[in-house]
């Protein structure tokens, strides 16, 4: 198998660099990752990172208000950023001779936000982001699912209680003195991972990361997460929850509270989410949709995140006429088969994924995310090349004792939506 | 806190590195398949991309969502396998098979590890030299394709797509119904109807393969030869593409969801073919008007007032007339004044010059953002399929650069004049019909109608 490379290194201020070469594509690809995310916000700012990571589009100190776009975009760039559970990241992909400009952008953001900041653009990104949570939950069909699930399955004094996207009264909430809080305590060089991938001189990379990142100061250290992040390895119990909504087509979700990310366990959680509903010879579908003619679709993942316990979560949609009560049954019989699974089916499931990682480690800018990614989580960028070796090391007793384990009644939080009896349309 | 540099100016940059296109090997198999192929070496993994000139635009919308059917019914049974013997043996291998259809081809795309590309290729042969179309699979696949259409209308963007096709194109054309159609026109297509479409269509001289990874051609041909060589000969000619459909005076179209949060608004009309000689200067109109996040909608209408996440517009290019759609979700509130912004922004394009500025950093966005979807072998593999499907020339890659590069705003002008009509437009916007309807009447852009 192919061998990624990569060197690294730390810079006096703690900000930590990966440097992975590959000459093969005119393209470099800039990545970094904060070691913030929803997981860090206080009660009564949710939502806040998400709309801090807007903030960090909207000029520095030497960069223009709407700078940051515009120079990348006229470089022939693409650029985004991301805010999740456990992490705030940020990435342009450009045509490798642009690599200092991505370089100097990226380091006035890390070290000259403040003075760029107002009122005006903060209330602007407040309705973006709000609009934001009306596109992707509050308009969707079961758009407020992952909220729901994540408020089953963790306590309210956990982290992952509330979800990234935050509550519209928080939102609101939010000033610019949260801005600077929350900058002075988590945009700071030793809470960070740079990865550059791509075509660039080495020796060139490192000068100039010293020339733009090393003079910005270390920060604070960064405070411990708030509220109780150690929790029992089950919820203990079954938690309920029924949505009504305007659907025409019920729709159940399972979640179960699963070992976290990078625990070898996850690894066979991620097996096991394969094994059940990756495609059309997966156990879910051919037994709901294609056999019994129970659901039109059927998708599990596990999640992968790391304070305490991550989630699997599964879901099938209900075909027209088909009760929900009828769905859940056959759903849970499946899913207790699991503890009986032959080796054919776990072998299926790594063969499928060995393909799509390796076709997802074609691109640049996924190699560069996984290698800031395994360096804040893990400190160990090598996992990019040995992540496979862990899936490929589930067995099936694995998959078996893993099913008895986790996917019990005593760990599972059941989400029922359907369609709103009375009412509007 | 002060720097020890001047920050305040961008770095200067030196020149941009060659872009050297995929070397493209030609050959044609005995029965009349053209195959493309590009060496990849590096990650060990070969795509394949074989695409049927036959798409949903070959029906008329009683008949639409026929080649979507067809496309998902492939794999749904073999003289050989049987559905699920299908998919285990291709999961087996760890090969992915996506078989979809567009509006102007089927494309089956295959992505497998070196090692194991001669048994999946097996697999993705018997799906078009050997399908049979079990009555029983179809039965499944349209009820679920019905009772899918059903759970699509309850996505505001999924209805004002389907609301913009039937009325920017009308009943009696291709494009006027999705790709997925209606549950009248499923509802009657039966297997006789599948197996007619593929019977017609689906021969090796009415297709092409492309082939990119890690692979040797020399190998590559004969396994090709003793797989898809199977399939019979024969050249049938391609649908022809559909014509323009007739204009009508602007109207908004107004679809009610009561309470909801957002308007989903679509705004556009049918538009022109890919083959259109001005297709570098719309290009790079929709890159100063849509087709980037510093475009003139997206700073209107989100940064410059927050009024959505995000707006944008496309071309859709296709062989026929695809639309010219922009597109958002507004905030309820201020549903009027989006639709309003919208307007103004294509008159404007068409009235006065791009400036220099704008044409300069939009051609720049398209010219140097190539080496970006060149990068993996799925990506090599659809532009040059591409390329074939529309005829674009063997030297389409090396010259698009220097193509994009002399865009003048004379021609970006000429073309917003002659492909965008701001008099002829569908106006569709889903949403809180109380909260919207008077306010959208009274904003004079044009009769207010209900579809």
């Amino acid at each position: 198998m192919v061998r990624i490379p990569f060197e690294t290194y730390r810079l006096d201020n703690g900000l930590r660099v990966v440097l992975s070469r590959d000459p093969s594509v005119p393209v470099v690809a800039i990545n970094l990752w904060y070691g913030v995310g929803s997981r860090n916000e206080r009660p009564g700012r949710t939502g806040f990172a998400h709309l801090f990571e807007h903030m960090m589009f909207q000029g520095s100190a030497h960069v223009p208000e709407t700078a940051h776009f515009a120079l990348i975009e006229q470089a022939g760039g693409s650029l985004n950023g991301s805010t999740w559970l456990d992490r705030t990241n940020y990435f342009e992909t450009l045509p490798a001779h642009y690599l200092e400009l991505g370089l100097w952008l990226e380091s006035d953001r890390m070290g000259w936000l403040l003075p760029a900041m107002t009122q005006e653009k903060l209330d602007n990104q407040r309705d973006v982001v709000k609009n934001e949570r009306r596109w992707r939950v509050d308009n969707q069909p079961y758009g407020d699912w992952d909220e729901r699930l994540q408020a089953m399955v963790y306590p309210p004094d956990h982290p992952y209680h509330h979800s990234v996207i935050g509550s519209m009264e928080d939102l609101d909430a939010a000033s610019l003195e949260d801005v600077e809080e929350f900058f002075r305590t988590y945009y700071a060089p030793n809470n960070a991972v740079l990865t550059l991938c791509g075509e660039f001189d080495p020796a060139q990379a490192r000068d100039l990361i010293e020339r733009y990142f090393g003079e910005i100061p270390r920060g604070p250290e960064v405070p411990p997460l708030p509220g109780r992040t150690e929790i029992p390895p089950l919820i203990g119990g079954e938690v309920r929850e029924r949505v009504e909504q305007d659907i025409s087509l019920p729709r159940l979700y399972l979640a179960y509270r699963i070992p976290p990310y990078g625990d070898d366990e996850f690894y066979t959680a991620a097996v096991a989410s394969h094994v059940l509903a990756w495609g059309k010879a997966s156990l879910l579908y051919r037994s709901l949709v294609r056999d019994r003619r129970l659901a039109q679709d059927v998708v599990a993942y596990a999640f992968p995140i790391v304070v305490g316990s991550a989630m699997l979560v599964l879901w099938a949609t209900a075909r027209p006429g088909v009760e929900p009560e009828r769905l859940e049954a056959a759903l849970l019989d499946e899913i207790e088969a699991l503890a009986r699974v032959e080796d054919r089916e776990v072998e299926r499931a790594i063969h499928l994924l060995e393909t799509r990682r390796l076709i997802d480690l074609q691109r640049v800018d996924e190699r560069a995310d996984q290698l800031s990614m395994f360096t804040m989580l893990f400190d160990d960028p090598d996992r990019i090349n040995t992540e496979l070796d862990r899936l490929k090391a589930v067995t099936t007793a694995d998959v078996r004792s893993f099913a008895e384990r986790f996917l019990g009644a005593d760990n599972r939080a059941s989400l029922l939506y359907v369609p709103r009896t009375g009412g509007a349309a | 806190m002060s720097s020890t540099f001047d920050r305040t100016a961008p770095p200067t940059v030196g020149p941009p590195p060659a872009v050297v296109p995929p070397a493209v090997e030609r050959h044609r198999l005995h029965n009349g398949l053209d195959v493309l192929v590009v060496r990849r070496p590096g990650l060990p993994i070969v795509d394949l991309r074989l695409v049927v000139r036959a798409g949903a635009a070959a029906d008329l919308p009683e008949r639409a969502g026929r080649a979507s059917l067809v496309a998902e019914m492939l794999d749904e049974g073999t003289r050989r396998y049987t559905a699920i013997e299908f998919a285990e043996a291709l999961d087996r291998l760890g090969a992915e098979l996506e078989i979809a259809a567009n509006w102007d081809a089927t494309v089956l795309s295959l992505h497998v590890l070196r090692s194991r590309l001669e048994p999946a290729l097996d697999l993705m042969a018997e799906t078009v030299v050997r399908p049979t179309f079990p009555e029983v699979e179809m039965r499944r696949v349209r009820d679920e394709r019905l009772a899918d259409l059903a759970r699509q209308r309850q996505e505001p963007r999924f209805l004002a797509h389907e609301t913009f096709c039937a009325v920017a194109y009308g009943q009696g054309h291709p494009y006027g119904a999705t790709l997925s159609g209606t549950p009248e026109s499923v509802q009657a297509i039966g297997r006789d109807e599948v197996e007619a479409f593929y019977r017609q269509h689906f021969r090796p001289g009415n297709a092409f393969l492309v082939a990119v990874g890690d692979v040797d051609p020399a190998e590559l041909f004969p396994l090709l030869e003793r797989t898809l060589g199977a399939w019979e000969p024969a050249t049938p000619a391609p649908p022809a593409p559909p014509g323009r459909p007739a204009a009508r005076p602007t109207t908004i179209f107004l679809v009610d969801r009561p309470g909801a949060a957002q308007s989903e608004i679509q705004v556009g009309h049918a538009a022109v073919p890919r083959a259109t000689p001005d297709f570098f200067p719309l290009l790079v109109l929709n890159t100063v008007l849509g087709g980037a996040f510093t475009s003139r909608l997206n700073m209107a209408l989100r940064e410059e007032r927050g009024y959505t996440y995000g707006a944008g517009s496309r071309f859709d290019f296709r062989l026929g007339p695809g639309p010219f759609v922009a597109s958002s979700a507004v905030f309820t509130g201020v549903t009027d004044d989006a639709l309003r912004i919208f307007v103004d922004e294509i008159r404007r394009i068409r009235e006065e010059p791009v400036t220099a500025d704008e044409l300069e950093r939009a051609r720049n966005y398209v010219a140097l953002g190539l080496p970006r979807q060149l990068e993996t072998t799925g990506q090599i593999a659809r532009t040059i399929a591409d390329i074939e499907l529309y005829g674009l020339g063997d030297d389409y890659l090396a010259r698009f650069i220097q193509r994009v590069r002399a865009v003048t705003a004379e021609e970006v002008l000429r073309a917003a004049r002659s492909h965008l009509d701001p008099e002829h437009m569908a106006l569709v916007v889903v949403g809180d019909r109380e909260r919207i309807e008077e306010p959208l009447r009274t904003l004079g852009l044009g009769p207010v109608e209900m579809p």
